[in-house]
């Protein structure tokens, strides 16, 4: 047995907890999870079912944490997890997993095959079995501080940009601001318009809050990956400088992987509790809109419809909330089939945007996308999820669609009353 | 051996073995998962104690899923059937009862004889479509294993025989009696090193997911 397979199963084994004993050993095999996976529903290949994905793991499991699986390991009846397994395996934990949970809300005997797939890919990286693209981005991510190689500097740049084309200041290491916005990498380079958005947003309803210069990534490659020694120190950093500045409330950007990464695993990862509140920033728009403290000047035109992040809505509990807002700017807001709760995953979440080896499939895999958005005839489609969104443009770009995709909090931003305007009436 | 002698070791003896194994074997598997431990959740939930959400989805899960496009309502249907069927049998039909009297000494009002074997025949219909839907349906071929091949059998022979021992078919009354009971025997042992040890774990499998997605502020 190599190290590297030895570290692997190793891993394996750290990651094996109570519930996973009891998700391998209440399954029946009855393959409901495959219809939820859009993977397999993209390509009907049965090596897309979720549970056959969790394979090394069941097998780890069973030879080491069962009495008849150790039995029969000890006697050499049952062949261990090997290197040239793990292989095999990469494409089925990665390529074809965007931890989207959507299996996870339709087995039967309720295991939670995502939270297992999250766990697996610990002993995949552990075992030297990550993807290449995921690999380098979160090299990056921990060496420059974003996996897509967005300096301070650079976004210092972008932000300046920003207030001169605005003529608004942008706010930077306030001490004792209410609110730390974070950023995504996919914002700061494609998207940098939400900048602009948040500023006017916050500029109108009167929130005091702050950029850090020391911590403006909120993504996590570290849990996409699969290294939870990583996915803390990326967390660590955004916990020091937002108790540094003392905030209350540390807002995640667009991004759904940064919001349950930051909102749910990190004080899990860092092992204690934050000193302030993490909300997604439609949360807070949501709070200003009760507060009364969003006033919209006119509506969007025409048929819209939201694709809704699968960690926001099924990993993060963020349902209602974008549907409130959607209907303060729109008139003839249309809801996709299965949205919500079920939605389809776009295709890239989970580290699989930054892994080239899975673009096949994903693209592949957007004609489920497409034939919802297709029931929905919308030209315009919202979404929460920089990495959605551009995800989403991509897909609608190779199936040449018509559908232009914008964010949700630019949306709002768009057709906010503005002192200006205010003044003008 | 004759029948007689035969039929007193297997509702005697044996059947205290079968039941000892059963209970000793789930107690162990059960302990055996539960030491692995979990992680107390450092995260803020969305509302206080979010148990009872692990109950309401070991609740919830007996629903149909919202989403199982490739399963035809006919497999749904039998999936169901069976289930329902085999609880009904086991724990309603009076001879079951006088057994269960004499193990834990009371009982529950039972259903008719003619109910019962109703529920039988469609028990046993409803195993072969979905063990037919198994061999047919590409997934379901795909992941089956022993496990579940032996699984199947070992829960429909107790159901046939005890449908021929009731109607006196193939074998006579006493005869196929002791094969009943011994299929049962054997039923009751292979549960704890078998998936059907989903009977007992279901109940963990679902509470864990819902109180972790309850937590989170998704009701599922």
């Amino acid at each position: 047995m190599s190290v590297s397979i030895q570290k692997g199963v190793e891993a394996f084994k750290q990651q094996i907890d109570a519930p996973i004993a009891s998700f391998f050993n209440s399954c029946v095999n009855c393959g409901m999870c495959a219809s939820s996976c859009l993977f397999y529903v993209a390509t009907e290949d049965p090596k897309y079912t979720p549970i056959y994905k969790l394979e090394p793991l069941r097998k780890v499991w069973k030879q080491e944490y069962t009495f008849w699986g150790r039995l029969s390991s000890r006697l050499g009846l049952s062949k261990p997890v090997t290197d040239e397994m793990l292989s095999e395996w990469q494409e089925l934990l990665y390529d074809s997993c965007t931890l989207c949970g959507r299996c996870s809300l339709v087995c039967p005997v309720g295991n939670d095959l995502v939270y297992m797939i999250r766990k697996a890919r610990e002993g995949m990286v552990a075992s030297g079995h990550a993807p290449k693209g995921l690999k380098e981005s979160t090299h990056r991510a921990m060496t420059i501080g974003s996996p897509m190689g967005v300096t301070l500097k650079t976004f210092k740049k972008i932000v300046s940009n920003t207030e001169k084309e605005t003529g608004m200041s942008i706010p930077f290491d306030i001490e004792g601001a209410d609110y730390l916005l974070l950023m995504s990498s996919a914002e700061i380079m494609q998207f940098y318009e939400f900048i602009a958005a948040m500023a006017k947003i916050f500029d109108e309803a009167g929130v005091s809050w702050t950029f850090s210069s020391e911590a403006f990534e909120a993504t996590n490659s570290g849990i996409q990956i699969g290294s939870s020694d990583i996915a803390a120190e990326l967390v660590q950093r955004i916990v020091d400088s937002a108790e540094k500045l003392k905030v209350k409330y540390v807002i995640s950007p667009e991004c759904g992987h940064a919001y349950t990464a930051l909102r749910w695993d990190g004080p899990n990862l860092i092992g204690r509790a934050y000193a302030f509140k993490v909300l997604h920033v439609v949360e807070l728009l949501d709070q200003l809109r009760q507060e009364g403290r969003l006033n919209i000047s006119d509506k969007e035109m025409g048929k819209v419809s939201f694709h809704d992040p699968c960690q926001m809505v099924r990993r993060g509990g963020v349902l209602d909330e974008p549907r409130h807002l959607m209907n303060i700017v729109s008139d003839e807001f249309i809801e996709m089939p299965d949205a919500g709760l079920l939605n389809w995953c776009c295709g890239g979440g989970g580290g699989v945007s930054a892994n080239s080896d899975a673009d096949e499939l994903r693209l592949k895999s957007f004609k489920i996308k497409k034939q919802q958005l297709d029931a929905t005839g919308v030209k315009k489609l919202v979404t929460s999820c920089s990495n959605c969104r551009h995800m989403l443009e991509d897909g609608i770009e190779a199936y040449e669609m018509d559908v232009e995709v914008i964010g949700l909090t630019e949306l709002i931003a768009d057709h906010l009353v503005t002192t200006e305007k205010k003044q003008e009436a | 051996m004759t029948t007689i002698a035969l039929l007193t070791w297997a509702r005697g003896p044996g059947l205290t073995i079968a039941i000892s194994i059963l209970i000793l074997g789930v107690v162990v598997r059960v302990i055996e998962m539960l030491m692995l431990g979990r992680k107390k959740d450092l995260s803020e939930p969305r509302e206080g104690s979010s148990a009872k959400y692990g109950w309401r989805t070991v609740i919830t899960r007996f629903m149909p899923p919202l989403s199982a496009s490739h399963v035809s309502p006919i497999v749904f249907m039998a999936s169901y059937i069976f289930h329902i069927g085999l609880f009904l049998m086991v724990f309603f039909y009076v001879p079951h009862m006088t057994v269960i009297r004499e193990l834990i000494g009371f009982g529950w009002p039972v259903l008719p004889s003619w109910l019962i074997d109703a529920v039988t025949l469609l028990t046993m219909i409803s195993m072969l479509i979905v063990m037919w839907h198994r061999l047919n349906n590409k997934v379901k071929f795909f992941l089956s294993g022993f496990n579940d091949y032996y699984s199947w059998v070992v829960t429909l022979l107790p159901v046939v025989t005890g449908y021929f021992a009731y109607h006196r078919l193939v074998l006579p009354y006493n005869e196929m009696l002791v094969v009943h009971i011994l299929s049962v025997e054997i039923l009751l042992i292979s549960l704890p090193f078998t998936k059907l040890m989903h009977t007992f774990t279901f109940v963990f499998s679902r509470w864990y997911t819902g109180e972790a997605a309850g937590r989170k502020g998704v009701k599922i």
